[in-house]
């Protein structure tokens, strides 16, 4: 069923399916096995942020609270419940699908540039109660040696648990995928385009956005969950607002509203900020702040969105395929996010 | 109980002065400025450093730190921020946090994460009789100075003529344009100009707290809470809820210590429930 969907929006799109899948699985040959998890989990957390970002129109700068969340939940299920990690992994999902529902539901009432404002402090606020609440999260320690073995399995090798933790990754992006395709996601692409309209259509905005703003809370979760297990630990950073300041530019640098420009983004982040801490360089924030004022100045539509455009335009320079399918295919017309309440205060020149 | 309250405006005149200078940038330029806690660091360290390399007291850093990196965000606002204005707000939010990152990095690298000593301008070490009780006479002279600072701003917005064009520019753009003034003239001031309050905020806190590059990475966002509870845009909520909620947490903290840094947030939620706008904030500031 897939592929005959995946046939109908043609080719080309089999072509990178497989080509995406193979990288994902030679991976670790190719780089050290841990920074190759790094990448897996990074690209599904940037694929959840997309989800909000790219296909809602709703920039959350606290995502932070939902990897971080899970990170710790996962690794609290495996230490004192003494689970297997898979169930530890889900279990850390559900419980950010958990935290985001308070949070969604009051951050929901706002767009724009202020819910970006308050599910950052919302997460700030995660962050100090995971600081504070010692006995359980153990401050600024966090969780250290969290096993990794299943059903007698000894996982400790980072190559092997690549490959353990991977069909979580797959499988959150494939949900992503799906999300995005169904009639919801259609739903909120045009609550993104103009929420007025999609309200008038007698859509219930806020309550699809909640939901939206759930299901990527669960997929970030998913990430941070493997995130913690492949690395044995749930640290405080994790949710710190840096984090979601990170994954944003992961998915801006790959494409806004590209769902897979994410996974671009993440590898040459995570890449870069490895090569950079083994060559010893201080101050790896100089380096990512500069890209992202890089990007943010020069580069808006991402990797994966110049790339696209290139073809999109090449396209419509040929006699039209099947109108039908093609806008089918394109979810995203606009290269520039969340065409939120445009400022009222343009700049005054 | 009286000191503790005493505490929390000392604590809030920080909160204060940061959020007026966020709510002054946001109002004129539509600008959420992540970088805002970044000055307020570079502001201490700048009172650090013109102690420890040019032997510059704290009296003449509290009058020219301010000054130099208010023009530092003018700047800024002309070479980077004025490319984005246009765009959709969120593309200079992230440019501000980009900006945030490469701060505080520049700054750990030259001075690792140890906190700077910084030493109380001698004029101040002693303490105040206040009556009730006795206090240290600098946490009484940051409290003077930050309230009579926002009654200025105030007085400025509300009396002059210059406050007067950037309240209307700040309300309603195209129609102060149309009525001959030049709106674009002073978005370059005034964004430097709320650089310079985190930046004088940052010298203010230099004595009493310690001066390390992370200083203002907590405190923006909790200064973040603050806005949204006074109602972004509004430069009085900003300013009142900054008193408040250093009010507010300082006398949390006295009832449940652990719930310190988390009484902020919960406002923050409590606010959201009942008025999304904010306190001050109108209900159009946010749809």
């Amino acid at each position: 069923m897939i592929l005959s969907r995946l046939a109908r929006s043609g080719r080309g799109g089999i072509v990178l399916l497989v080509l995406g899948l193979l990288a994902a699985l030679v991976l670790p040959w190719l780089i050290y096995p841990p920074v190759a998890l790094d990448i897996a989990c990074w690209a599904l957390f940037a694929a959840a942020v997309d989800l909000l970002l790219g296909f809602t129109g709703l920039l959350s700068f606290g995502h932070a609270a939902f990897w971080g969340g899970s990170a710790y939940c996962t690794g609290l299920i495996v230490l004192h419940g003494g689970m297997p990690f898979p169930v530890a992994i889900i279990g850390g999902a559900l419980f950010a699908a958990l935290l985001a529902l308070p949070i969604g539901l009051l951050s929901v009432r706002l767009t724009g540039i202020y819910f970006a404002m308050v599910t950052l402090a919302f997460a700030q606020m995660i962050y100090f109660v995971a600081n504070q609440w010692r006995d359980v999260t153990g401050g600024e320690n966090g969780l250290q040696g969290i096993p990794r073995e299943f059903l007698g399995l000894d996982l400790s090798d980072p190559f092997f648990f690549y490959y353990a933790g991977l069909p979580f990754v797959l499988a959150g992006l494939f949900a992503a995928w799906r999300i995005v395709r169904s009639p919801f996601g259609r739903v909120l692409v045009s609550i993104r385009d103009n929420p007025a309209r999609a309200r008038a259509l007698g859509y219930p905005v806020e309550r699809y956005r909640l939901l939206a703003f759930v299901l990527s809370a669960a997929l970030a979760g998913t990430a941070g969950g493997v995130f913690a297990i492949g690395h044995g630990f749930a640290a405080l950073d994790g949710l710190y607002w840096t984090t979601s300041g990170q994954v944003v530019m992961m998915v801006i640098l790959g494409g806004i509203g590209t769902l897979w420009g994410g996974a671009i983004g993440a590898a040459i982040v995570v890449q870069l900020q490895d090569f950079l801490a083994t060559a010893g360089f201080e101050g790896v924030g100089i380096v990512t702040g500069s890209i992202f004022i890089v990007i943010v100045l020069l580069f808006r539509r991402g990797i994966w969105g110049t790339a696209r455009h290139l073809l999109i335009s090449r396209r419509q320079a040929d006699p039209p395929v099947s109108p039908a399918a093609g806008a089918a295919e394109e979810p995203v017309e606009s290269p520039e996010p969340a065409p939120a309440p445009a400022s009222p205060h343009p700049a005054g020149d | 109980m009286l000191q503790q309250a005493f505490n929390g405006l000392v604590g809030g005149s920080f909160y204060a002065l940061l959020a007026l200078g966020l709510a002054v940038i946001f109002g004129m330029l539509g600008v959420v400025n992540l970088a805002h806690g970044a000055f307020y660091m570079l502001g201490a360290f700048g009172a650090f450093i013109a102690l420890d390399a040019f032997g510059l007291n704290f009296w003449v850093a509290l009058v020219l730190v301010p000054l130099l990196l208010g023009v530092a965000g003018a700047v800024l606002e002309r070479l980077f921020v004025r490319r984005l204005t246009p765009l959709d707000p969120l593309y200079n939010f992230l440019f501000t946090f980009g900006l945030a990152l490469i701060l505080q990095d520049l700054v750990r690298r030259e001075y690792g994460v140890n906190s700077q000593p910084y030493p109380r301008p001698p004029e101040l070490a002693g303490t105040v009789d206040l009556g009730l009780f006795t206090y240290p006479a600098y946490q009484v002279f940051v409290l003077a100075v930050s309230a009579l600072m926002c009654v200025a701003v105030w007085v400025v917005l509300t009396r002059t003529r210059v406050g007067m064009i950037v309240r209307a520019a700040t309300e309603r753009p195209e129609l102060t344009r149309a009525l001959g003034i030049d709106v674009g003239r002073w978005v370059t001031p005034v964004f430097g100009f709320g650089i310079a309050l985190a930046a004088f905020a940052g010298v203010l806190a230099a004595p009493m707290r310690a001066v390390n590059p992370l200083m203002g990475a907590d405190l923006i966002i909790t200064v973040f809470a603050v806005v949204v509870i006074g109602g972004l845009g509004s430069v009085f909520g900003s300013v009142a809820a900054g008193f408040a909620v250093g009010l507010v947490s300082a006398l949390g903290n006295l009832y449940v210590p652990a719930l310190s840094q988390i009484t902020v947030f919960i406002l923050m939620a409590a606010v959201l429930l009942w008025r999304p706008a904010g306190l001050f904030g109108r209900e159009e500031a946010y749809r």
